[in-house]
């Protein structure tokens, strides 16, 4: 008998699906609940429900309907009857969608869900692109113009605007797609194109329909001075793109990280884009400086009163001696307006002009004002500098940062922890048993609960640990006291030398003690990250990560007191009172001094790398007989590049040739570090998460690092005063006089802008404008961090709408599935009964 | 830049440029290596669009893909008959996906079709269990291996039917900040 299953609107389940309910128990979060509620409603449903779980039987039992596979080849229709059948074991009840066997008709249905077809379906990227392209387009659109539209058109049109830009009726919604990537902006178009995950051909047709289209219509209706627009644009694009591929085939060390990547991974990769990153930085501070600062003093060089030392082969460890009056160091700099000299006997000699008196021909467009040079140079490389600095660590942040704390660690390893770089063998081999390994430990962390340490057991680590940080910070404040005696006695030692005049013996040993305080730093950052590591070793942190991150603590806090007592022994000591050691000229002096750090950083670097690297693998392999080479540290390696670069920014104000040097040291640390690592060392065992390190690592550089150096240069050159006798800023009372002066002298030689001098005076000079800024600063952010809170809520309420939506659709499913069972069966039935009688 | 070649016609190359994140260079370079995989199969002269594809056999000799466990899977999922066999152009698209500068909703629609290995736009749990096994060159045991694609399945699964669509995938994807980087090939 015929059973008409109604979808009756009375209903009160259906009333219950279309308003909220009254009665919050009433909402469901599950299926069989709803079977339940529904059989237990009086009325016609009763027997509907009975019958609908009779109906349900009676599918399992009846053999699988001719069901048409409808998805793409390949298609595993064992494994469907494998995994059904292991389903059927366990507990199906509460899930009616697992070992159901589905009509053709509902599996017609579930293989056209858009969910379902997305990559596998062109029309549904179409469609979803199609969507994209109209949201972009409704956000860059501006109200189109009146004389776009027919006159016939009603003006409230004018607010639909982009509906009625195609008079000719465009069907497909291929056509549509194609429309808009016309309409839309070329950079614009051509980021869609490149994002569609369709194939370059059908994406090659796409475009060549969007720019035939926008070839005729502009040739019909565009006046001349918009094609003139679009062809500049056009061309500027044309050039840029010619600018990427002339960069691109600067190729600088492509081959190189090719290789290292293929055989050591993304985290090794990573220390050595961050050194390309580096050089990028010095390249461009060098380009700046050497153009406005060194170059023009370079062409115009000042009369020399004392004679040239000769030059021997010490200057280049110690910087002074032939070096000490060269363009490298700021007393070279001269404090005048440089001025092309009207005698024409080829020479450029400076005319040694203080600001009154003025020869009587003189070529003003070709003055150079070498103070003001100087002081905007330092200025405007350090503030572009921030702000490159700040760009690329949000970006890095932007990727890494992750709101929800990860629960899925399982599946994001499974899918996420394969380094597709990593082409060598032995290494792929490597990297399967590390990700087998971690896989092992994850499953006995997941399955087996926590094992409660013991109050003796706690007290126990918490002891481990509090010694090992007395270790450290020990040794660390006695490694800083240490520094600090050196530097106050040697600074004494040429204090006596001066006040005995005992006549100097040894010049050049003289010399070569200058050279002890940066050989004792250096050995000390050589030596102390051992210790940290031993005393790490002895902790023995469960998670990796937790250890990397105080390896890093432990290894700044070195480095910031170490740079913290060397700042305060220059500025503090030196600059203060130059006198006492007869120095003419000590921002020289301090510039040499940090020349003598860079440089003998980078040789202990090179001595690190022998021993550390070379000789251990040595040592270990034949003395200790492992097997495994020793690891490459890439988290000490970082910081020691960034201590290296925090130098080279401290050393800018005073040693403008730093970067140079710098730029230099680089490059050959990249490939001493590459050879290293190809010989020695092997990837790392721990898992190493790249972007979040990557993230700190230019954090770091940005901080502690930037931050620090600017600081440094700023106080010099707010309150320190300059030596009387050499640099650019000779008679002034602090560095920054020199700005002043200048708009002095614009006021005096036009009145009219006073305005400026009065904002300058009270801008710059007055604190109260940095208060204010920082404050607007700090409100800023905490607005940003209140959003990323609610951004946080609103991800966990989307996640609920989500399981709800697919009770939704499991519900949906088996309804339908259930009616058309109920509308086919009675019509076998009839059909078997016709046939028998 | 700027010497003659033949390989392709400028509108080609210009067209290349747009659709994928290669430049000039680079897709030349890349003409250059897909021709040496098969030189007597693949003309010099593009500028006709030849209709040719390379099966998978040599594909997958390249150094880039030899060692990878997911090479059958990558290879058929670019090449346009699904078997393995691909034209330039699918050459081209493929580490044009994969490269540095490809967004991450296109590696990841990649990445769905690649783990998916039944090809019937979910990953369900034979899927995971593949992937899981050329992870790890079979070292874990079946049980482990059973275990974690339970685990793996109930974390990430949010709508319930036991197996990840592309929505499932896409929002776990979204939580692993080193998918960029490990999703990337170095051509």
């Amino acid at each position: 008998m015929a059973r008409n299953v109604a979808f009756d609107q009375n209903h009160p389940l259906m009333e219950a699906g279309l308003e909220s309910p009254i009665d919050e128990e009433g909402v469901h979060d599950s299926f069989s609940q709803l079977i339940a509620e529904q059989s237990q409603n009086g009325g016609a449903s009763d027997s509907d429900a009975f019958e609908l779980q009779e109906l349900q039987r009676q599918l399992n039992e009846e053999e699988r309907d001719n069901v048409a596979f409808l998805s793409g080849p390949g298609r595993d229709f064992q494994g469907r009857r494998q995994r059904d059948a292991e389903c059927e074991d366990a507990d199906t009840q509460a899930d009616p969608l697992i070992g159901e066997r589905w009509s053709s008709a509902t599996l017609k249905i579930l293989s056209s869900m858009p969910s379902r077809t997305i990559g596998r379906n062109r029309g549904a990227i179409i469609s979803q692109y199609y969507n994209r392209t109209m949201q972009l387009r409704r956000r860059r659109q501006s109200r189109p113009a009146i004389r776009d539209f027919s006159h016939s058109a009603r003006p409230s049109i004018r607010g639909y605007g982009i509906e009625t830009d195609s008079a000719d009726a465009e069907v497909s919604k291929r056509d549509r797609l194609v429309n808009n990537l016309q309409n839309l902006s070329v950079s614009d178009r051509i980021r869609m194109l490149r994002a569609m995950p369709l194939n370059v051909s059908e994406k090659g047709e796409l475009r060549s329909l969007a720019l035939q289209k926008e070839k005729r219509t502009l040739s019909r209706r565009i006046p001349c001075c918009s094609q003139l627009k679009y062809y500049i644009i056009n061309g500027a694009r044309q050039g840029w793109y010619s600018w990427l591929s002339f960069l691109h085939s600067l190729h600088l060390w492509q081959v190189p990280l090719k290789r290292v990547s293929g055989r050591f991974g993304s985290g090794v990769l990573s220390y050595f884009l961050f050194l390309k990153t580096l050089l990028f930085f010095n390249v461009f501070l060098f380009l700046v400086t050497g153009a406005f600062m060194v170059l023009p003093q370079a062409l115009h060089p000042p009369e020399s009163s004392v004679g040239r030392p000769y030059f021997t082969g010490l200057e280049l460890l110690t910087g002074a001696g032939y070096f000490s009056d060269t363009v490298m160091y700021y007393g070279y700099y001269c404090n005048y307006t440089l001025r092309k000299s009207c005698r024409d006997d080829g020479g450029v000699h400076d005319v040694s002009l203080s600001n009154g008196t003025m020869p009587d021909c003189v070529s003003k467009h070709l003055s150079y004002n070498m103070p003001l040079a100087y002081f905007f140079t330092i200025g405007v490389s350090s503030f572009l500098t921030c702000i490159i600095l700040v760009y690329s660590m949000s970006k890095s942040f932007g990727q890494s940062f992750r709101i929800d704390k990860s629960h899925s660690i399982l599946a994001i390893k499974t899918f996420c922890s394969w380094d597709f770089k990593v082409i060598k063998k032995s290494s792929v081999k490597l990297m399967s048993e590390n990700i087998c390994t971690q896989f092992k430990e994850l499953l006995a962390e997941v399955s087996h609960k926590q094992v409660k340490n013991t109050r003796c057991q706690r007290l126990w680590r918490l002891m481990v640990h509090g010694l090992a940080w007395a270790i450290c910070v020990a040794s660390t404040t006695a490694c800083v006291l240490a520094i600090f005696f050196c530097s106050s006695h040697m600074h004494q030692n040429l204090q006596f030398f001066l006040r005995s005049r005992v006549s100097v013996t040894n010049p050049l040993l003289n010399e070569a003690s200058l050279l002890a305080l940066p050989v004792l730093v250096s050995l000390i950052n050589l030596l102390l990250p051992g210790l940290f590591n031993l005393a790490a070793w002895m902790e023995d942190y469960e998670s990796p990560s937790v250890r990397t991150y105080v390896s890093i603590g432990r290894n700044l806090m070195l480095k910031v007191s170490v740079l913290g007592v060397l700042c305060y022994h220059w500025l503090g000591r030196v600059a203060a009172d130059p006198m006492t050691i007869d120095l003419k000229c000590w921002e020289t002096f301090v510039g040499q001094e940090l020349y003598r750090f860079l440089l003998m950083d980078f040789i202990f670097t090179i001595l690190d790398t022998l021993f550390g690297e070379f000789l251990w693998r040595l040592f270990s392999e034949k003395v200790l007989k492992r097997r495994r080479k020793p690891v490459f540290d890439i988290a000490r390696n970082v910081l020691e590049l960034i201590y290296g670069q925090t130098l080279a920014w401290l050393g800018v104000l005073f040693t403008p040739v730093l970067p140079a040097v710098q730029i230099l040291k680089l490059l050959l640390l990249f490939y001493i570090k590459m050879s290293s690592v190809m010989m020695n060392c092997q990837a790392p065992r721990k898992p190493y998460r790249v972007s979040q390190m990557t993230t700190v690592f230019i954090t770091l550089l940005c901080f502690p690092s930037f931050l620090g150096a600017s600081v440094c240069v700023t106080y010099t050159m707010w309150s320190i005063t300059p030596s009387s006798s050499c640099g650019p800023f000779r008679e002034l009372k602090t560095m920054f006089q020199a700005g002043k002066r200048w708009v002095e002298e614009l006021e005096k030689d036009n009145p009219n802008l006073s305005v400026l001098a009065r904002a300058h005076s009270y801008l710059v000079e007055n604190p109260f404008f940095l208060f204010v800024g920082a404050g607007i600063f700090l409100i800023v952010i905490y607005f940003h961090s209140q959003v990323v809170d609610g951004q946080r809520k609103i991800i966990g309420l989307l996640q609920e709408q989500i399981e709800n939506e697919g009770d939704d659709k499991k519900f949906l499913i088996t309804r339908l599935q259930t009616i058309h069972e109920q509308k086919r069966t009675p019509a076998r039935r009839l059909a078997s009964q016709n046939s028998n009688c | 830049m700027g010497n003659k070649q033949t390989t392709f016609t400028d509108e080609q190359l210009e067209a290349f440029q747009d659709c994928t994140f290669f430049t000039r260079k680079e897709i030349l370079r890349l003409h250059g290596r897909y021709r040496e995989l098969a030189p007597h199969l693949v003309p010099l002269d593009f500028t006709n669009r030849p209709d040719i594809r390379v099966p998978p056999t040599l594909i997958v000799s390249m150094p880039e893909l030899k060692e990878n466990p997911f090479r059958d899977r990558i290879v058929g999922t670019f090449s346009e008959d699904g078997l393995g066999n691909m034209s330039f152009n699918d050459f081209v698209d493929m580490f044009s996906a994969f490269c540095e500068t490809s967004p991450r909703e296109l590696k990841t629609v990649y990445a769905f079709k690649i783990y998916d290995f039944n090809r019937d736009s979910f990953i369900c749990k034979e899927d995971l269990q593949k992937t899981l096994t050329k992870l790890t060159k079979g070292d874990l045991s079946p049980e482990e291996v059973s275990l974690v694609c339970d685990k793996s399945l109930e974390e990430a699964d949010l709508d319930g039917d036991h197996k990840l669509s592309f929505s499932d995938f896409e929002n776990m994807i979204s939580k692993a900040p080193d998918f960029l980087s490990n999703f990337h090939i170095r051509i």
